[in-house]
């Protein structure tokens, strides 16, 4: 008979370990996945992993595109998992990524076409503005009624998106667009666009400002009092109160952090690779940062590891569908099971499995 | 503008169509959480039986078949979630968000073949002379069975619950799961139970939406009727009664703003249309702030029975 007996305290080991399990396992799943859609297992998972990297052909495309989709997935992840360390649950980041591209993108789009070097840094400002006033609605609710924030924010994410369809179509549209729904193309305004820093990498600011989130947090979670306070709150909530821990502030704080995150995240996007506010702009960045965030264990360095990773699965899966026509839905699909087979290899974090004899009841 | 085009008697008899899938989908979940469960994964599990509930419809060409196929869709995939939290001993949140997204993974895949096909349809419940009664007719007697099993579910729930020694042990394990467990009661299998009811319930849930209401299967059909079904089993305290009232609010809140669309009221269409998730984000606040009564005290905890 198998037991699980609790470990005292989650096994290093096992938490750096099973992350790699779970991608290998995924791998395989996904490998049986790919076959029963009639494509060869073993070429569509070199497709994925290894051809965006290093085919001769694809490789001088996709490799700066590793940097442009891991960017805003780590900044929004960051943001996201300094809250699920303190049990506070923040699914809305979606909806906080538009928001925070709207308004920065509006800052922008009102000083047209002003040419100064404040416009961007001013723009950037309001976009994590936008995305941390958004989180803030969730946040006072919680604090100040107790409203359970996983359900308002992430309802939050659907109004968001019909403020998107509305002002793509209304208050931003670009007034040179004959009528077109969309605002204006920021890359036709070079005081609000957010180039390649260098060029053919890929490295624009929003990647220069996930590294940044990255050290942030890792200074915060092992160096900062807040820190302290926001892992203590997570493992043991009755002893963070004790401690002096005032919860609402921490509310206040993991909510607004990651909003900002995440609508910084949303105005990078905006300015430079999507290149204008339109109805599609939101691309689920918000929600696959969640597998992002649990993927890298909520830990800073973890992460920028499986956000680099998950933006191999995004570009691998574009050309998975190019090269060999899978769905692009496989790959959302392989990106779930991801998240399911860490989940479940967390048991061997937390407890050990002992073989046991039965024993006479 | 023209008001007069909105008919009241129509209005009451789409609204229940239109809450229908949240209610079952509710339902479903209330179950499960007064097992002391929290599953998150609803909308994941709707729009799995939403899609497979379609693909069967169109496959058979019965109806009936699909919403079989979508309950056992979205009670296969519960299970997962049940395998996860109960065996594994995995975070119920994270894991239900897992679901989540790997449901909307899923249905989109499985869907790719069947966009742009129209569903066949289910016919209405002929129940002869009593469906031409004025006023009464439309919106008692005119429905098609799927929004009768809803209300008989409710019933059902609310009766099994209270009533039944099924009922009692379930509360028991929801509400103090120790104390169960030291009774004899076991723990995990009735949890699973609730589970895979909750999965199927939400696998009528999504099939309804593709089925009946759409009828059409595009990718993300649901748009977060499982959410809202979620936050509706929060509105009704955890009672069955009360689900039916909010499910059926919320119905009336998504038609009546559709009818102001198509009348043409003076407010854009965007806003119209996310005015069933702020009302739901108000219902929430009116709800917590009076605070939450009735939660199940083991909700959302993980059973780790020793020995």
């Amino acid at each position: 008979m198998i037991v699980f007996e609790k470990r005292p305290s989650p096994s290093r080991f096992w938490a750096a370990v099973t992350p790699v399990l779970a991608v290998l396992a995924t791998m395989i799943a996904g490998g049986v996945m790919f076959w029963l859609l009639g494509k060869d297992p073993l070429v569509a998972i070199r497709t994925i992993f290894w051809d965006p990297l290093f085919d001769p052909t694809f490789g001088a495309y996709s490799r700066p595109q590793l940097l442009v989709k891991a960017g805003p997935l780590i900044l929004i992840a960051i943001g996201l998992s300094i809250g699920f360390r303190a049990g506070i649950w923040n699914i809305g980041a979606e909806g906080q990524y538009i928001i925070g591209a709207i308004v920065g993108a509006g800052v922008g789009l009102a000083f047209y076409p002003t040419e100064s070097r404040l416009i961007f840094p001013l723009m950037v400002l309001a976009g994590a503005f936008g995305g941390w006033l958004w989180a803030m609605i969730p946040a006072f609710l919680r604090v100040r009624f107790g409203t359970n924030e996983i359900l308002v924010s992430l309802m939050l994410v659907y109004v968001a998106e019909a403020m998107l369809a509305s002002v793509s179509q209304g208050l931003l549209r670009n007034p040179d667009g004959m009528g077109f729904p969309g605002s204006r193309n920021f890359k036709e305004y070079p005081a609000a666009h957010n180039g390649e820093i260098i060029a053919g990498t890929g490295m624009h600011w929003g990647v220069v400002m996930a590294l940044i989130a990255v050290i942030f947090a890792y200074l915060l979670l092992s160096r900062h009092m807040l820190g302290f306070q926001v892992r203590l709150s997570g493992e043991a909530p009755r002893a963070a109160r004790f401690s002096g821990v005032k919860p609402a502030r921490l509310v206040l704080f993991c909510l607004g952090l990651s909003g900002a995150l995440a609508g910084m995240a949303g105005l990078f996007e905006v300015t430079g690779p999507a290149g204008q506010v339109s109805i599609d702009f939101g691309s689920g960045y918000g929600f696959t940062a969640i597998i992002v965030a649990f993927l890298g264990r909520l830990n800073p360095l973890g992460i920028l590891l499986a956000g680099l990773l998950m933006a191999l699965t995004y570009i691998g899966g574009d050309l998975a569908s190019l090269m060999l026509g899978i769905p692009a839905a496989a790959i959302q699909l392989f990106q779930g099971m991801l998240l399911f087979f860490l989940l479940a290899m967390d048991i061997f974090t937390n407890f050990r499995i002992r073989l046991k004899k039965p024993e006479a009841a | 503008m023209d008001l007069t085009s909105i008919n009241p008697v129509l209005l009451i008899a789409s609204l229940m169509v239109a809450a229908t899938p949240i209610l079952l989908a509710a339902i479903g979940e209330l179950v499960v959480e007064k097992a002391g469960v929290l599953n998150l994964g609803v909308e994941g599990m709707m729009i799995t039986g939403a899609v497979v509930g379609f693909a069967a419809g169109v496959n058979t060409g019965s109806p009936a078949l699909g919403f079989v196929a979508a309950a056992l869709g979205g009670a296969a995939l519960s299970l997962l979630f049940g395998l996860l939290t109960q065996y594994l001993l995995s975070n119920q949140v994270a894991t239900g968000l897992a679901l989540t997204l790997f449901g909307l993974g899923l249905s989109a895949l499985i869907g790719k073949p069947y966009e742009g096909i129209k569903s066949p349809t289910l016919q209405k419940l002929d129940l002869g002379p009593l469906g031409d009664l004025p006023v009464v007719g439309p919106i008692l007697f005119g429905h098609d069975p799927v929004v009768y099993l809803s209300l008989l579910m409710v019933l059902g729930v609310w009766w099994g619950l209270g009533h039944s020694r099924a009922g009692l042990i379930l509360r028991a394990v929801g509400e103090n799961h120790d104390a169960a467990h030291a009774l004899g009661y076991k723990v995990v299998r009735v949890r699973m139970a609730a589970i895979a009811f909750g999965g199927a319930s939400a696998g009528l849930g999504g099939a309804y939406i593709s089925l009946v209401r759409v009828p059409q299967w595009v990718e993300g059909l649901t748009a977060g009727a499982g959410w809202i079904a979620l936050a509706i089993v929060v509105f009704a305290s955890w009672r069955p009664w009360r689900a039916l009232l909010g499910a059926y609010l919320f119905g009336g809140v998504t038609v009546l703003q559709l009818n102001l669309q198509a009348a043409g009221l003076a407010i854009p269409v965007e806003y119209l249309s996310m005015s069933p998730y702020v009302v739901t984000i108000l219902v929430l606040v009116l709800i917590s702030a009076r605070g939450q009564h009735g939660a199940p005290g083991a909700l959302g905890r993980v059973f780790h029975g020793t020995g």
